[in-house]
């Protein structure tokens, strides 16, 4: 086991973010592209031999996967409890590196086409760099605190990448409100980190998720309101999790967040960062699963089946395609969640899990090329709304065949990727509770729907005059879309279970036919009704609209989330509290301090005409003392 | 010449110097070489310590000892810790950074320059007082040279603001000489005379009750200069008024003189008045934490800002303090650390930009990332640093406090964590309001656009000052085996 090896891979990043955000002046824009793209292939080969060796060569012992830790102390708090950093391999974090390494490449490549002539190119990509590392740090993070440490650092890369276009005043607003809504989550993250740490005594996921060990077995031990404090624990740290992963209620970040560069919509918010909430909670899984009976699973279930059809509704009715696409990507997010809150753990029972991380990385490439592509078709026609596209296919070939494979996998067609991993995703909710199934077969037909929305709307639709001719984007962006392409076509025929499963066993997943065609069928039918809608120009879809009334504004305005947020925020924490404690400050608590100097520099005014200067004042004061002390003893020596 | 009292005689020579000088280019020469020699020698003192650490074990290394007033067993007595020599570091940084942001200061040079380093000897002399009665006299002669500083160099309404810092800094100065001086006339307990001495008197044990009537009044003196609610009102219209320099040092240094002085006098000698008392101090600073983050939130000057920011901080020196807990109190001194090197860079970038634009309302300016990137770009490094982002000093300190703090056995003292954990968001607020609204949009005024970019001393002064962020942060470990050490004497004492 060489350890030098996987700490290059994070490394070469952050060397790279140094260099450029350093001689940031020096250097060419063409040589800081060429530098970023080399110091991620170089990454991206460590990676998949990193992958392959695990895998294949030395990660089994007998039929189990293990776990290899390297680490060193970097902070001390007592004698049990420290901050360590470090690399955990095992069979999640290595499949979340490849991810992050194919996903992180292809959008490397892409944007040197992508931001071209842009005059922050050399900050752009130092961005991109210090947000891999950072993603690399937190999927091998070997406890709660590094994984808090880097959650932290993709949330500020996300935050300045959000941010980018720093002129252009809804940029700077979706930035802040991505950071805010972000770390108000992370408030709940690190109250459970506190939590948990000190009631275990430690933040190593070795001992944490050991399912024979201390930490899982004294649950029991205390508990507050009625529920262990560790289910307290592990509740607030899938606050922090729904936070990233844009889970309802704290999603109203994410849409926003499109604001950024596309490239970085692909990477951050849709491949990468935005799984973290669902790689924290598979990476606590058998502390999820054994704590309390898997109390807390069963809030994460039923909140990713209420997010994944909120979302999808949602995502039915938005203009925007960036937007669509945020929301498709929140409502596929949630998935992967329900299919974390079903799992059970041992052998068959722990298809959920594996069905989670399947659809995460299956999701991951063909979520990555949809936003790729929309970056292309934003690029040639200048907008980001379906008003003004259609009729593309003319004009942009490549763009719409890897547009329409990516949205095929999503839709969940075989033989692609997609319907691979949501079948079992299906098949695992199914066995589980069937409200929930039910759910998640409705969210897979208005996923279907949705998505053939916007590809019929940009691809189809109508002929606009267009000012100037669209025109295919330049290879740098169409290769990594074919690359794309492939993966989404492909990767779902990599056989999962094999590789990665609750209990670390193989598991072999069959195919459950009646589900599978129950599935497929309702993915068609999404397609068809699309087809019917919105293949030509008609004002079908305004009918429909209008008929459904109410339920169509709710949707349009995403069911006026925002605007409870910016009451809550605005009219009560910022009128009620942040502007009378600024005004309490002022009036009341300075105002007793200034009070207390007025009123002795108002004494002094007053008692100051004794200090006359005339002589017979004083004669005056000296006799009335003499004659009071006189007084004073005479009445004293007489009593 | 024994290494601590050279912290006192390079200052003094340094000022004789100044003395005799004629103009500003050599007044700020002489300022920067004894600056840089203090530097140079906070230096030599960490690994002087650290060497001297390891074969030594007595709480208080370098000590020296000499009587100064016999009949009241006054003593000029010095020696250091670890803790002592973070504090040293952070002085002589700040002291150096400050020179360098006033280079271009042009009126009454001399005079500037000369209160700016009795002021920094003052703080000097503080921190490696072993004698309260001669670290009382460092006090005053630190908070002194404020009035003058600020009333002759600030700016707007400058006589109040400097009349009222100094009233009620002097006002906290009486409260504490009552407790020091309650404190000696208790401290013969063992029958071998009044004592002034740190060390004597906290292992001389002084009587509960007499503990429990001067603990307070002992906390609260120092607590004032550490900007505690509700006696933190002093603070911004301080800051606001102050020159950048001043204000560097003053929330950079001075104010840790509050923290510094509960943990070495108030917790050290009065361990039991401190354990009867902590409850209501603990409210009052987790109050003051979220409070101080909320005040902030409503600002429009940068510098009321920043001195609400400070309030909160501070907020969180106290509350680990009084935690009692080694883990919190590193976190105490770490933030502590932290706060002066990010709230002194705050200031100085704000100095700059003020300098440049003219105004501090955050509202009149926008899009300066634009026209002065460096400025702008330390701006947010530091705003990132101000509210927690790993990688920077203030995660560093804030989560030793929470873990710290979370392991008290009272479930209440928990609870009062959880709430000033709270203040990380209200923070992270402020800050990126500020950021988005001065840095980031369009910019504002066509004026903006001739602005000259920084100069080199400007450029060293940021260096100076965000080095030591970015290595606390990056590295934590060297630092808190430094201080982590030195708790231990002071846990015993207490507990």
């Amino acid at each position: 086991m060489n350890y030098t090896e996987i700490l290059i891979i994070p490394f070469i990043p952050l060397a790279v973010f140094l260099v450029l955000g350093i001689f940031y002046k020096c250097i060419k824009p063409a040589v800081s592209g060429v530098i970023g793209v080399l110091g991620l292939l170089i990454s991206t080969l460590f990676s998949i031999k990193v992958a392959y060796e695990y895998f294949f060569v030395f990660g089994k012992e007998g039929p189990i996967y293990q776990t290899f830790v390297h680490k060193t102390v970097w902070m001390n708090f007592t004698e049990t409890l420290r901050i360590d950093m470090g690399v955990l391999l095992d069979p999640i974090s290595i499949m979340m590196l490849l991810v992050v390494s194919i996903v992180s490449m292809m959008v490397h490549l892409y944007s040197r086409g992508y931001m071209k002539g842009d005059p922050g190119y050399t900050k752009f990509f130092a961005f991109l760099s210090l947000f891999t590392f950072s993603m690399y740090g937190l999927v091998l993070a070997t406890n709660l605190f590094q994984i808090y440490i880097f959650w932290e650092l993709v949330g500020v890369s996300s935050y300045l990448l959000i941010g980018f276009y720093y002129t252009k005043p809804t940029a700077v607003a979706a930035a802040k409100k991505a950071f805010i809504v972000t770390r108000f989550a992370d408030l709940g993250f690190l109250i459970g980190i506190l939590i948990i740490g000190f009631y275990t005594g430690t933040y190593d996921f070795e001992l944490l998720n050991d399912p024979e060990g201390s930490p899982i077995l004294s649950w029991a031990a205390s508990s507050f309101f009625g529920m262990s404090v560790l289910s307290w624990g592990l509740l607030l740290i899938f606050i922090g999790g729904s936070g990233k992963s844009a889970m309802f209620p704290l999603h109203i970040w994410l849409p926003d967040a499109m604001e950024g560069p596309t490239p970085v919509s692909a990477l951050i918010h849709a491949a990468t960062m935005v799984v973290a909430g669902v790689y924290l909670v598979a990476r606590l899984f058998p502390m999820y699963y054994f704590v309390e009976e898997g109390i807390i699973l069963q809030v994460v279930a039923f909140v990713g089946g209420f997010s994944a059809l909120f979302a999808a509704i949602i995502a039915i009715t938005q203009n925007d395609i960036k937007r669509v696409l945020a929301y498709s990507t929140m409502s596929q997010l949630a998935y992967m969640m329900l299919a974390l809150g079903v799992s059970g753990y041992e052998g068959e029972a722990g298809l959920g899990y594996m069905a989670s991380m399947f659809h995460l990385f299956t999701h991951a490439m063909f979520k990555a090329l949809l936003f790729l592509c929309a970056g292309s078709v934003i690029h040639a026609v200048h907008s980001n709304y379906l008003k003004d596209m259609g009729g593309l296919r003319k004009y942009m070939p490549i763009t719409h065949i890897t547009f329409l494979i990516a949205a095929l996998a999503i839709a969940g067609i075989p033989p692609l990727a997609g319907f691979w991993s949501k079948d079992e995703i299906l098949v695992a909710v199914y066995q589980k509770d069937s409200l929930l199934y039910v759910i998640a077969l409705i969210v897979a037909g208005l996923t279907a729907f949705y998505m053939f929305r916007i590809y019929f709307g940009i691809f189809w639709h109508k002929d606009p005059e267009y000012t100037s001719t669209p025109h295919e984007s330049p290879a740098t962006m169409t290769i990594p879309l074919i690359i794309l392409a492939i993966f989404s076509a492909l990767a779902g025929f990599v056989p999962f279970g094999e590789f990665i499963s609750a209990d670390r066993m193989v598991l072999e997943a069959h195919l459950n036919v009646p589900l599978a065609l129950a599935a497929v069928a309702t993915g068609i039918a999404g397609i068809g009704l699309a087809w019917l809608f919105y293949r030509k120009e008609t004002d079908l879809p305004q009918k429909v609209a209008d008929s459904l009334g109410k339920l169509y504004t709710w949707s349009y305005h995403k069911f006026y989330i925002d605007e409870i947020y910016l009451f809550v925020t605005k009219k009560i924490l910022f009128k009620r509290v942040a502007e009378p404690a600024a005004r309490f400050d002022r009036r009341v608590v300075d105002g007793t301090m200034v009070g207390i100097g007025n009123s002795t520099v108002r004494t002094s005014e007053k008692i100051k005409g004794m200090q006359s200067g005339k002589v017979q004042d004083y004669a005056m004061a000296f006799v009335a003392g003499v004659l009071v002390i006189i007084i004073f003893f005479v009445y004293y020596l007489t009593e | 010449m024994d290494i601590l009292s050279l912290f006192l005689i390079v200052p003094a020579i340094t000022i004789l110097l100044l003395v005799f000088t004629r103009s500003l280019s050599q007044a700020r020469l002489v300022a920067l070489l004894g600056s840089i020699v203090q530097f140079a020698m906070s230096m030599n003192l960490v690994f002087a310590y650290i060497k001297e650490r390891a074969i030594n074990d007595s709480i208080m290394l370098f000590t020296r000892d000499l009587v100064w007033f016999e009949p009241f067993n006054i003593h000029y007595s010095i020696g250091a810790d670890g803790i002592t020599v973070t504090m040293i570091v952070l002085t002589s940084i700040v002291v150096m950074a400050g020179v360098f942001i006033s280079w271009k200061i042009n009126d009454l040079p001399k005079e500037f320059f000369i209160s700016l380093i009795v002021l920094a000897t003052g703080v000097y002399g503080f921190f490696i007082s072993l004698d309260l009665f001669t670290m009382f006299v460092f006090f005053e002669l630190a908070v002194i040279p404020m009035y003058l500083l600020i009333g002759i160099w600030g700016s707007g309404k400058r006589e109040f603001s400097a009349m009222k810092l100094t009233l009620m800094l002097m006002a906290a100065s009486a409260v504490l000489l009552v407790g020091i001086l309650g404190i000696y006339f208790n401290s013969d307990t063992g029958g071998n005379g009044f004592t002034f001495n740190i060390l004597e008197l906290a292992a001389a044990n002084i009587p509960a009750e007499a503990q429990k009537i001067f603990f307070p009044l002992t906390f609260i003196g120092f607590a004032v200069i550490g900007a505690l609610f509700p006696f933190h009102t002093w603070s911004p219209d301080g800051h606001a008024s102050a020159p950048t320099a001043v204000s560097m040092l003053h929330a950079g240094v001075l104010m840790k003189l509050g923290g510094y002085g509960v943990f070495r006098v108030a917790l050290y000698v009065l361990p039991e008045g401190a354990i009867e008392w902590s409850w209501i101090f603990i409210i009052l600073s987790a109050f003051g934490v979220i409070y101080g983050a909320f005040a902030a939130v409503r600002q429009t000057d940068l510098k009321y800002i920043n001195a609400y920011s400070s309030v909160s901080h501070l907020g969180l020196v106290l509350f680990a303090l009084l935690m009692f807990n080694k883990t919190a109190w590193n976190g105490a001194i770490i933030q502590s650390l932290s706060h002066g090197f990010m709230t002194a860079l705050f200031f100085a970038l704000i100095g700059m930009i003020y300098e440049r634009t003219h105004t501090r309302d955050v509202r009149k300016m926008g899009g300066l990332l634009k026209v002065i990137p460096m400025i702008s770009a330390t701006y947010v490094i530091a705003g990132l640093a101000s509210l927690g982002l790993p990688g920077f000093s203030g995660f560093v300190a804030e989560m030793n406090i929470f873990v710290g703090a979370f392991e008290h056995e009272n479930t209440y003292y928990r609870i009062a964590t959880v709430i000033s954990v709270s203040a990380i968001v209200v923070t992270a607020v402020y800050i990126l309001r500020v950021v988005g609204m001065m840095l980031m949009g369009p910019v504002k005024e066509e004026a903006y656009l001739q602005i000259p970019g920084v100069s080199w001393y400007e450029r060293i002064g940021i260096l100076l000052l965000l080095l030591p962020i970015i290595g606390i942060g990056v590295a934590p470990l060297w630092l808190s085996d430094l201080i982590y050490k030195s708790l231990h004497p002071f846990i015993q004492g207490v507990l």
